[in-house]
């Protein structure tokens, strides 16, 4: 019978294994409790922890695009875009509530992307740099184009937003915003969380590794990429949506290839497929960012590019062995090549 | 199933009168080419003689420029290759096609979840809770993720990260994702170019041991396989097909031997 008693014990090691992949740890916990009580300890800079909030929120749908299913664009913005413009005219001209102008931005965005991933399902990874960069010129374009609506280069002014739930007003101090922000946060980090963790995250990071294979065991490779990337649209949308609520303003900026190419820029960063790379980047270039440009106000630049070269020449994990306690949260062995195209959450 | 003898001469895949060309090249000529269930078929030929681009034509890679392919008596040529496999055409690749950044059992998990249509659920973990799936006495995910480790021996290294694995486990991974897309036909392009002498054996007997109701179609170079193991053979020179038969017929075929570079090892083995 020691045949059988070796096959129950194999099972148990396969469910082991499976709970373990998609097991929220405990240091998930402490992090997040950790950023909802940040704007009380730093309360001068609840805004900047809002708009940390918001670009984690950002990069984790461009996680989903680069890092889970290995499509490179530089265009990012025009979902964000799209989702700030949409939530700002929705409020002005329509209904005030933050909530439902989020849905609205949100399903905005998913219509984007779902047509825009028709252009995304072929051809190389610089075809699609180039063409996802020429949707964000456009709509950049056309938002400057359209003054009578979205009031061109002078930006969307006198976006009143209704208090939240009805009673958390947006005020000068950043509370509300920050929380809002935070709370809108948490509830997309723990869906990706479940959407990256399932047959269909695990599908996308098939089609990643090799594509042929993907089509060679029967994944409908296009209408994977296609439901992936209206995902992400909405994700990023929803980031635009909650920028141009809590700002109470949208501008041309957020359509601009600074703000796709920063967004990059951070997943790098922070480490691209894995979930919390988009809130480590985003974190550590927002506060490089206000530290750097208060010390050298025009130079700043070039020391997050040095950091880029360190990173990549040095190799995350050797500079991660310096900071042992990132090595509980990624347990996994990984070279520093694989780093920037694979990894995982955990 | 009961009516074996019925069963036995079905046609599984046939390819007809299949013409492909490239440009003026004619990489396949007027091939036709049956498999029936439980079929152990060999195709040889010389480098350059177009098996690959035979199985590029059969698994939908390529489209053919006349002809037509025949999977259990439906025409599916203008089918795409995942439509294929979903009706039970799988092969596997020369070399290998993994996915290097996740595990043996992830990618298991991954495929067999694929294949019982699960493969777009979004809303629990991939080998979460184990629910539905135990009716119409479907064999669990469970169950099949760890018959398949067990088969291949990649049970000591299911939760090693693919990229990191020996070659003869990798090979081994390579064929388990094609039997976990239930294939009716499996195309093996050859299984074991490339394996090192000490992890040979471990994967010519998972070979041997593959389901009989599976037909297969072996694509090797290997001489000492391909008598070993095939029951039908196809001669592939040219693009075009230059005889069938069982093993002996071939051995002993003097065109054969005239074109085929491996003469001296067919003759070795006829008189074996």
């Amino acid at each position: 019978m020691g045949e059988i008693k070796n096959s129950r014990e194999t099972k148990e090691l396969i469910q082991l294994s499976w709970r373990r992949s998609s097991r929220v740890k405990p240091i998930e916990y402490a992090f997040w409790v950790l950023a909802f009580t940040m704007p009380l300890v730093l309360s001068s800079h609840a805004m900047m922890i809002s708009e940390i909030a918001i670009t984690a929120i950002f990069a984790l749908s461009l996680d989903l695009v680069l890092g889970f299913s290995g499509i490179v664009s530089l265009g990012h913005a025009a979902f964000f875009g799209l989702g700030a413009y949409g939530a700002a005219l929705f409020a002005k001209f329509f209904f005030p509530d933050p909530i439902i102008g989020l849905l609205i931005c949100t399903i905005l965005g998913a219509c984007l992307g779902a047509i825009c991933s028709l252009t995304i399902l072929r051809g190389t990874d610089l075809t699609r740099l180039m063409v996802t960069l020429g949707v964000a010129l456009i709509l950049l374009e056309l938002a400057n184009q359209m003054d009578w609506l979205t009031g061109g280069s002078d930006g969307l002014q006198g976006v009143l937003i209704s208090p939240v739930l009805g009673r958390f007003e947006f005020d000068l101090t950043g509370f509300t915003a920050a929380w809002y922000s935070l709370s809108v946060a948490l509830v997309m980090f723990f869906l990706a969380r479940v959407l990256v963790n399932s047959p269909w995250g695990y599908t996308l990071r098939v089609i990643r590794d090799n594509r042929l294979r993907a089509m060679a065991i029967g994944i409908p490779v296009s209408k994977m990429l296609i439901s992936m990337y209206t995902v992400a649209g909405a994700i990023a949308a929803l980031a635009g949506g909650l920028l141009a609520q809590t700002t109470g303003f949208a501008s041309l900026d957020v359509f601009a290839f600074d703000r796709s190419a920063d967004l990059m820029l951070m997943l790098v960063i922070g480490g691209v497929g894995w979930l919390y790379g988009g809130i480590a980047g985003a974190v550590i270039f927002k506060v490089l960012q206000s530290e750097l440009s208060s010390v050298t106000p025009q130079y700043w630049m070039f020391w997050i590019g040095l950091l880029l070269i360190i990173l990549v020449h040095v190799g995350r994990d050797r500079l991660k062995s310096l900071f042992m306690f990132w090595s509980s949260a990624r347990p996994k062995l990984e070279s520093n090549e694989q780093n920037i195209n694979t990894g995982k959450l955990g | 199933m009961s009516f074996n003898q019925t069963l036995q001469a079905e046609k599984v895949l046939s390819a007809i009168n299949l013409v492909k060309t490239f440009g003026g090249v004619t990489a396949t000529q007027n091939v036709t080419l049956h498999i029936h269930r439980g079929d152990r078929h060999a195709l040889i030929g010389p480098n350059g003689a177009g098996k690959t681009t035979l199985i590029n034509l059969l698994t939908g890679v390529l489209t053919p420029t006349s002809g037509n392919i025949e999977l259990l008596g439906k025409d599916i040529t203008n089918l795409a290759p995942n439509q294929r496999v979903q009706r039970g055409l799988v092969r596997t690749f020369q070399i290998n096609q993994l996915f290097d950044s996740l595990t043996p059992l992830e990618t298991l998990s991954l495929v067999v979840a694929q294949q019982m249509g699960q493969g777009s659920i979004w809303y629990r973990a991939l080998g979460g809770p184990r629910d539905a799936s135990r009716r119409n006495d479907q064999i669990s995910l469970l169950e099949r993720v760890e018959q398949l480790l067990e088969q291949f021996n990649l049970t000591d290294v299911m939760n090693i990260q693919t990229a990191l694995m020996s070659y003869g486990k990798r090979r081994l991974l390579e064929m388990a994702i094609a039997l976990a897309c239930n294939p009716k036909i499996l195309l093996l392009d050859e299984p074991v170019a490339g394996v090192p002498a000490g992890e040979r054996d471990e994967l010519l007997s998972t070979v041997a041991n593959l389901p009989t109701d599976v037909s297969i179609l072996l694509i090797e170079h290997d001489m000492d396989l391909v008598f070993n193991f095939a029951r039908q053979m196809t001669v592939l020179v040219n693009g075009a097909v230059l005889t069938q038969g069982t093993p002996d017929q071939i051995a002993n075929d003097a065109q054969v031997k005239a074109v085929y570079l491996g003469q001296t090892q067919i003759e070795g083995h006829t008189h074996a």
